[in-house]
């Protein structure tokens, strides 16, 4: 299990992103991230798990340059893009360098049809690759061909994967994906995630992962990173998490070796890092 | 604005994504409006005076209704300044014309274009404020401008006014309503025709994005800032057009004529006409032109009847016209367009309901 002295340096080859020792207040008085440490490999799928409010979402908001319009600011630490500090950079900026944010709630423009959608996500390409991506869309998602009409009608899950389909069109290196698995069947999930592993694979994209469905993100993911309160308490690869037995017990459910009250649960027994 | 549905005629399948985003829904609504734009053509020979002024003002209403709904129905801003711009453009024309001598037909876009920059220098707020904040801001410039226009004697005239030529087209001279007709229809057609297809581009696509989920347009790439100035500068461009026109229509600027209140009309034509509809903007302004008209008719009527509110007429007229739009936004808050699109379906699918 790897511990501080495994983190790695953003010149380090191999590393498409690090978020370094970050701090992030919102309105100048909420401390949400207090000092949170990750790296993603390139071409591999990180996932980063945790309950609700551990601040995952503020994470990638971090990292897409959000924090700005919901009066946020990272107000220590750096992120390395790239071996690019782009801590301070815009974040249309930081679309056109590679990095793409698929947002909770799919964040699709229902007013628009589905090719719009697609167009829209391809505002940063020239319109050369348009219909060669496009195509590219289409054969991932071979369902939102047959969908004309306005995107706001199509289902949950095509909604999930125009999201998805649009964040392809930009031609990233780099997809966040803030829970893919929201508001799906189990069965989509498993669709859904299946696609992202083979976009993975047959583009070579890396993904950072946020889940709260912990079981399908670590059988997707090479390597997990586990939030609190603002912090990575845990992190290693997606098989060692899956064995851990804080993990089973917390997020995966059924672990353990004997049934606990809930009344002793506090905090995690075997803490691997305090950073 | 809405997520209404669009009622598609019986039958019309889209095959592909091109016939999608096609600037005609089908052939038939293509042709409709060929014809339409044909017909009007002849309407000068036909009609009586009344009826082409009418005509006149409603398209120089439209266009700069058009230009609001750029900015308020696609990119999700509002302006409660829009008249201070139309203002701007109908000086601008006419100040142009008379130190520069340049054609008076080349100064009305020219006065468009000095419109957009202004436009666009009292866009820079809207950048930063939002809702009802960006509202108190563009109701700021509305006044700053009000203000230069009474007070810039080298440019508006000042308390005088402005005398603005008539447009002389290659030795025709615009000078009756039969004629400025066609320059108004002219422009009216270009306009929405503009309008129409930018909502069909790239900047377009952002434009709504912009409105309908910030957040998703900035992870796209979209310059939120860039966005929302280029949309005042759009809007303003249409509504100095449409000024421009109105003051060679005229032929006499005056500040009176730009107050808050017609910036009240312009918001009044988009909303009852539809919120980010490109006809709706027209159906708008036809609405906002007609009903106080209507609403005389229906006084005087009403005066023939019960004897003796005679000398109330005139305020009858005034809380009718309120009382109407109110009524409006309750039973038709999606617009005229929404009901025009009801009432088309159900003609198609007749005598079946659905």
């Amino acid at each position: 299990m790897s511990s501080v002295s495994q983190l790695q340096s953003p010149t380090q080859d191999g590393t498409i992103l690090a978020v370094n020792n970050i701090e992030v207040v919102f309105n100048d008085v909420i401390l949400v991230l207090r000092g949170l440490n990750l790296t993603a490999e390139r071409g591999k799928i990180t996932a980063l798990l945790g309950a609700n409010g551990a601040g995952k979402s503020t994470t990638l908001k971090a990292i897409a340059g959000l924090l700005g319009s919901e009066d946020g600011e990272v107000s220590r630490g750096d992120i390395v893009y790239n071996g690019m500090n782009i801590t301070q950079m815009p974040p249309e900026q930081r679309v056109r360098n590679g990095t793409f944010l698929v947002m909770e709630g799919r964040g699709i423009v229902h007013d628009m049809t589905v090719i719009e959608n697609l167009r829209l996500g391809a505002f940063t390409q020239p319109q050369k690759n348009v219909a060669e991506d496009m195509e590219k869309v289409f054969n991932y998602f071979p369902r939102l061909k047959e969908r004309t009409g306005l995107a706001g009608y199509l289902s949950g899950g095509e909604q999930q994967m125009l999201a998805i389909g649009r964040a392809l069109m930009a031609r990233p290196d780099l997809i966040m994906m803030d829970e893919p698995s929201m508001g799906l069947s189990p069965l989509l999930v498993k669709e859904v995630f299946g696609i992202i592993k083979r976009m993975n694979e047959e583009l070579g994209i890396s993904v950072l992962l946020v889940e709260q469905n912990a079981n399908m993100a670590l059988r997707a993911a090479d390597y997990g990173y586990i939030m609190e309160n603002g912090k990575i308490v845990l992190d290693g690869t997606a098989d060692e998490l899956m064995n851990n037995e804080d993990v089973k017990e917390f997020y995966l459910g059924g672990g353990g070796n004997e049934r606990k009250s809930f009344k002793n649960i506090k905090s995690f027994k075997r803490r691997k890092r305090w950073l | 604005m809405s997520h209404v549905p669009h009622p598609r005629p019986c039958g019309d399948f889209r095959t592909s994504y091109s016939a999608d985003t096609s600037l005609f829904r089908t052939k038939v609504e293509g042709w409709t409006i060929y014809l339409g734009i044909f017909a009007l053509l002849f309407t000068p020979l036909v009609f009586d005076d009344f009826y082409i002024s009418q005509m006149i003002l409603i398209g120089i209403y439209a266009i700069a209704a058009l230009g609001l709904n750029v900015l308020v129905g696609f990119t999700g801003q509002i302006s409660l300044g829009h008249s201070a711009f139309f203002g701007f453009g109908a000086f601008a024309s006419a100040w142009l014309n008379n130190t520069t001598g340049i054609p008076v037909f080349i100064c009305i876009p020219l006065a468009g274009l000095m419109t957009t920059a202004i436009g666009m220098i009292f866009g820079i707020p809207a950048a930063r404020l939002k809702g009802l904040y960006l509202a108190i801001a563009t109701l700021a410039s509305q006044f700053i401008l009000q203000d230069f226009f009474a007070r810039a004697d080298w440019f508006s005239g000042g308390a005088y006014g402005s005398a603005a030529e008539v447009v002389n087209f290659f030795g025709i001279d615009l000078d009756t309503d039969q004629k400025y007709f066609y320059l108004v229809l002219f422009w009216v057609v270009v306009s929405f025709l503009a309008v129409s297809n930018l909502r069909r581009s790239r900047d377009g696509r952002a434009l709504v994005a912009v409105r309908d989920h910030y957040l998703s347009a900035e992870i796209m790439g979209i310059n939120l800032t860039r966005y929302r100035i280029m949309s005042f500068g759009v809007s303003s461009f249409f509504a100095g057009l449409g000024g421009a026109l109105y003051a060679h229509y005229l032929q006499y600027v005056s500040v009176e004529g730009f107050t808050i209140l017609l910036s009240i009309q312009f918001l009044a034509m988009i909303i009852i006409g539809g919120l980010g509809s490109v006809s709706g903007s027209l159906l708008g302004a036809i609405f906002i032109l007609l009903l106080p008209q209507f609403m005389e008719e229906v006084a005087s009527g009403a005066a023939v009847i019960f004897e003796g509110i005679e000398q109330s007429k005139a305020y009858i007229k005034e809380m009718s016209v309120g009382a109407v739009i109110i009524l409006f936004l309750i039973f038709e808050p999606e617009g005229l367009i929404h009901r025009w699109r009801l009432i088309r379906a159900s003609w198609k699918l007749y005598p079946f309901s659905h």
